[in-house]
Parts: C-alpha cells; structure tokens; sequence
C-alpha cells in the first residue's frame, strides 16, 4: 500500500469509483490549485474491492456536491488538526450544467456544440437526472 | 411569457380554458376572425409536416393574422449552419409567435430560452407533439362531454409513439381513467412510462396483444401504425401485423358509444371500410385541430376575446 502523510487540515474525498479520480480532477479543476494533491489510484477497499481516494490540503471552498452527480459512492471528510472534523454529506444540486454530458444522439445538444448540457433533478429519492432538452436520463454510477 | 413544449406546461386548469375557448371558438368562428389581425405567426419547420404547419396556418389565418415561414430546413438558414437559439432571437424580430418542427429532441426547449415571442412545439423528433395531444383531448371532450371516467385502449405502437406517451401522460392527470395497452410485445410503453407515470401514479392499466378481447371495455381506441421497420425478423411482423388492423369485423365488438381516434397519416392499421361508421372520428379529429390551434395562439398571445 502507497504510503501518503496524513493531512493537517483539508479534505479527503473517498470511495470514488477505482479508476475514476482523474475525472473528479479535471471537474473540480483541482489542476488551478497551488496546494498539495495527492491521487491514489486502487487502493484496497474492504467495501468496494478497490477504490481511488483523493487528499487535498488546506483550507477550500469548492463546491462539491456536484461529485454526488457523478458517483454516488463518494464520501467527504473535512480534516483538522490531522483528524476527520466531520463528513460532509453530499446534496445533489437541482441542476447541473456542463458536468455531465447528454449521450442522446437525438437532443439537440449533439448537433449545436454551444448549447449548454444542462441536466435537472427529478427524482431526489433514486438520484436520477434528466436533460432538460430532451429528458433522456443521465446513467451515472 | 408562456411557451408550450411539452402537454404538462399547461395546468389542467388551464388546459380547460383553451379546450373550452376551442369549443366557443368552433360554435361562433366568425367572432374570432379578427382576433389576430396584425399579428403573424413564424412557422419554423425544419422537417416536412404538411398537416400540423397547414393546422397551425389555417388557424392564424382563420384569427385574421398572417403567416410566415419556412417548411425544410434546406430553404433556411439553418443549411448554413445557424443555430436554433440566433434564428429565434432573429424572428421574434419579425413575428409575435412561433411554431417550430425540428428533427432534434429539445430544440423547442432552447429556441424557448433564447426567444422573445412564445414558442409552440409543433413536434420535436420523437420526443413531444403537444399540440397533438391537445387534439385528441379536445377530441375526447367534445364527443364524450369528459376527461375522467374513461377506458383508452391505445393500440398499435406504443413504444415509438410520440403521441401515445403524451396523451397518457395528460390523461393521467383526470380521476378514473383505465388504459388498455394494445401492442405486439416487441412495442410495449417505454419502461419509464410503465414505472414513473403509470405505477407510481397507481393508474389502472393492462398490457395485452388481444384487441377483440377488450374492445367492448373501451370508451376510446387510440390507433398507431404498426410499423414494419420496428420488427427484429420478418416473421413475427407477418405474424402480428395483421392483429392490430382494425376493420369492420372487430368494430362490432365495440360499444355503440366509443371513439376511435388516430393521429393520422394512417396507413392500413385503420382499413378503408371503418371510416363511415360514426364512431370513426380521425378525419373530424385533425378538424378539430385546427380550432385547438385557434385557442392555443390566442392564449399565449393573451388576447382578450
């Protein structure tokens, strides 16, 4: 197992899908930030077989309930003075815009490349997410 | 400012509005023939629709109001690559209200967005038609005096069916309404339809291939084509195809007093020698079109009358 120092203060974002991380990289651009990141990739997970964890250090303000759009699985923990402060739970917004791309190849957001992919929540109880063009549902995991 | 894209736009209160204006509307036409005098409706059809662009036509044109438009996207400019969203911001320049055909799931939505005149969706790929289903609920209305208190068998191809998917999600709004689902099983509902509309909304339903069998349950037969491109081999085509043809023989067994509907172009699922029995009401259907379309414009135009 990688071994990766503990974090002081920041956040650790766990449980994303083996494989995935570099996805939640690039949405939350976490590529901008001066601070240290770490990404690890497979680790073992007694829940899952293998995940990917991302750490970030230092104090943020990202949004990052949109992870929650993309994988259900992920779970947030806030640290300080190098131990879990809490868990942030994850609400998923009502709406989501360019985060996730409508696959229909009958909407109208795969003939005008401009139209933003914007996608509205509606069902909070099984987490579905429709295009608000043509209502086909997003299949996230 | 109100658009219509998809049937639920409109409240089922204000769904009675326009079906009750429709129905003043086809009783006195002529208090309305100036209704629209100034006024031009853009009809953007960027894929052929003869009868739904010469409804909405004829119903401008019956309001005193002009038209305007284009009937293929091959004569717009969208040949030269423009987009919906520049071409609405564009013509609502040039007119007051907008009926737009277009091959592309949502392309109503986003012309709505970015327009300055209301949008109606004539019919966006196989995805919404509400003025369709305006239609058949006024059709419905006016020839069996309700919306509730009703057994609608729809038949033919109900997993395609554009017009199918939004008739039931408006129906489902009324108290006591009871589908009967006619269909080979390759073409049954979508699943959403099955679990979202109709099971969680705990509506009275049956999926069957047997159209004898219920036809005296219903109030309203809805008849589709079934569609020989549909099939996965050619065998269970030539072996069902001919179930869902409605003709003279099946007709007996239906009640005195119900309806059969089809939102036409049919083309041998309904059989010639139906059409002169009363209860056969397509041809008076897409008629009534045309008053629907009369009430909808004024609507969202918000003319007094």
């Amino acid at each position: 197992m990688l071994n990766i120092s503990g974090l002081n203060e920041g956040i650790v974002i766990d449980h994303i899908q083996a494989g995935g991380a570099m996805k939640i990289y690039e949405y939350l651009n976490l590529e901008k930030l001066d601070c240290q990141v770490a990404i690890i990739k497979n680790a073992r997970s007694s829940k899952m077989g293998k995940k990917d964890i991302i750490k970030i250090e230092g104090p943020l303000d990202i949004d990052l309930n949109v992870l929650g759009v993309l994988d259900h699985n992920i779970t947030i923990n806030i640290i300080k003075d190098n131990r879990i402060a809490n868990k942030k739970f994850l609400e998923l917004p009502d709406t989501v815009t360019n985060i996730i791309k409508c696959k229909n190849p009958r909407c109208i957001t795969s003939a005008e490349q401009e139209v933003p992919h914007k996608f509205k929540l509606t069902d909070k109880e099984k987490r579905i997410y429709r295009c608000v063009y043509c209502e086909s549902k997003f299949k996230g995991n | 400012m109100k658009h219509l894209i998809s049937p639920l736009d409109l409240s089922v209160r204000e769904l009675e509005e326009i079906l009750n204006l429709g129905q003043a509307i086809m009783k006195t036409p002529e208090k309305y023939s100036h209704v629209c005098e100034g006024k031009k409706l853009a009809t953007l059809f960027y894929e052929p629709s003869t009868r739904t662009r010469l409804s909405f036509e004829a119903a401008m044109l019956n309001l005193g109001g002009k038209v305007l438009g284009f009937s293929s996207a091959d004569t717009s400019s969208a040949s030269k690559g423009e987009s919906v969203a520049d071409t609405i911001r564009v013509i609502s320049s040039y007119a007051d209200i907008c009926a737009m055909r277009h091959p592309k799931e949502g392309a109503p939505t986003v012309a709505a967005m970015h327009s300055g005149i209301p949008v109606i969706n004539a019919g966006d790929g196989g995805h919404n038609h509400p003025t369709q289903t305006l239609t058949d609920l006024f059709t419905i209305k006016e020839l069996t005096g309700r919306l509730d208190n009703l057994t609608i068998g729809m038949c033919g191809d109900l997993k395609f069916g554009r017009t199918v998917h939004s008739l039931i999600n408006a129906m489902v709004r009324y108290d006591n309404v009871r589908f009967i689902l006619v269909s080979p099983n390759e073409l049954k509902i979508p699943d959403y339809l099955r679990q979202e509309v109709l099971e969680a909304g705990n509506i009275d339903y049956i999926e069957t291939n047997e159209l004898e069998k219920y036809m005296p349950e219903l109030d309203i037969l809805y008849m589709t084509r079934v569609q020989r491109e549909r099939f996965f081999n050619e065998e269970d085509y030539i072996r069902l195809k001919d179930s869902f043809i409605l003709d003279a023989e099946k007709m007996k067994y239906a009640k005195k007093d119900m309806y059969v509907l089809h939102p036409l172009p049919r083309v041998n699922e309904i059989s010639a020698e139906v059409d002169n029995d009363p209860r056969a009401v397509y041809f008076k259907q897409a008629k009534f079109g045309v008053y629907v379309r009369m009430a909808l414009i004024i609507t969202l135009l918000e003319l007094s009358v």
